[in-house]
């Protein structure tokens, strides 16, 4: 087992991780802003990772023309993840505040 | 390392389940919306290892590159849909002033 394997393994498991994180916030959290708040952040970092592991294990067998353009286009992937993810999460919490979602808050539990 | 891609595979698979609660029982339907965007996320990840499963990535990546923007497209559309419709959001100041909910 080569080191680029060990370092996509890394790679793969904390994305797995994230995703895990951000699905227990997802079911969890009381109100739709704390719900934003965990996938928001979480999905975009698990992603990120796990494409990123993917594209250091397509070139674990040698460096050559094919998996090299391979690689650079999951990493567009991971590119497009990392700019669209929190444009999308910003443009539902402006439409949830501007349709007048309210916001959680402790008083209303009493 | 296959046995390890079916593995992760098989975890963001039960997750995507689990996120589909989410789906179903939302009280609000933007929370149904981020619910769906976070199964999309999974997704595009589910899509490349199964590339590395059957080892055709080169193949694999248009499919995931098409959900990734698919996905984008239709979070921004339901955002903004959502938003002009202020009537479908529950406990929102629109419906507590005409006295609905």
């Amino acid at each position: 087992m080569s080191i680029m394997s060990i370092v996509s393994i890394l790679f793969i498991a904390g994305g797995t991780f994230f995703f895990f994180g951000a699905t227990v916030g997802l079911i969890r959290f009381p109100d739709f802003y704390a719900r934003m708040h965990a996938t928001g952040k979480g999905d975009t970092l698990g992603a990120f990772l796990v494409v990123i592991g993917i594209a250091l294990y397509n070139l674990h067998n040698g460096l050559e023309l094919g998996s090299i353009l391979t690689s650079i286009k999951v990493i567009f992937i991971a590119i497009f993840i990392f700019l669209a993810n929190p444009t999308a999460t910003h443009a539902i919490t402006k439409g949830g505040l501007d349709a007048g979602v309210v916001p959680w808050t402790k008083e209303k539990t009493k | 390392m296959d046995t390890f891609f079916i593995t992760t595979g098989v975890i963001l698979g039960l997750l995507t389940l689990v996120c589909l609660y989410r789906v179903v029982a939302g009280p609000t339907v933007l929370d149904r919306i981020i619910a769906v965007g976070a199964i999309g996320n999974k997704t595009t990840a589910i899509l490349l290892l199964m590339g590395m499963i059957f080892g055709r990535v080169e193949m694999f990546v248009d499919i995931s590159i098409s959900y990734a923007l698919l996905n984008f497209i239709a979070t921004l559309g339901a955002a903004k849909y959502f938003r002009v419709r202020k009537s479908i959001v529950p406990g929102s100041k629109y419906l507590k002033e005409k006295g609905i909910s």
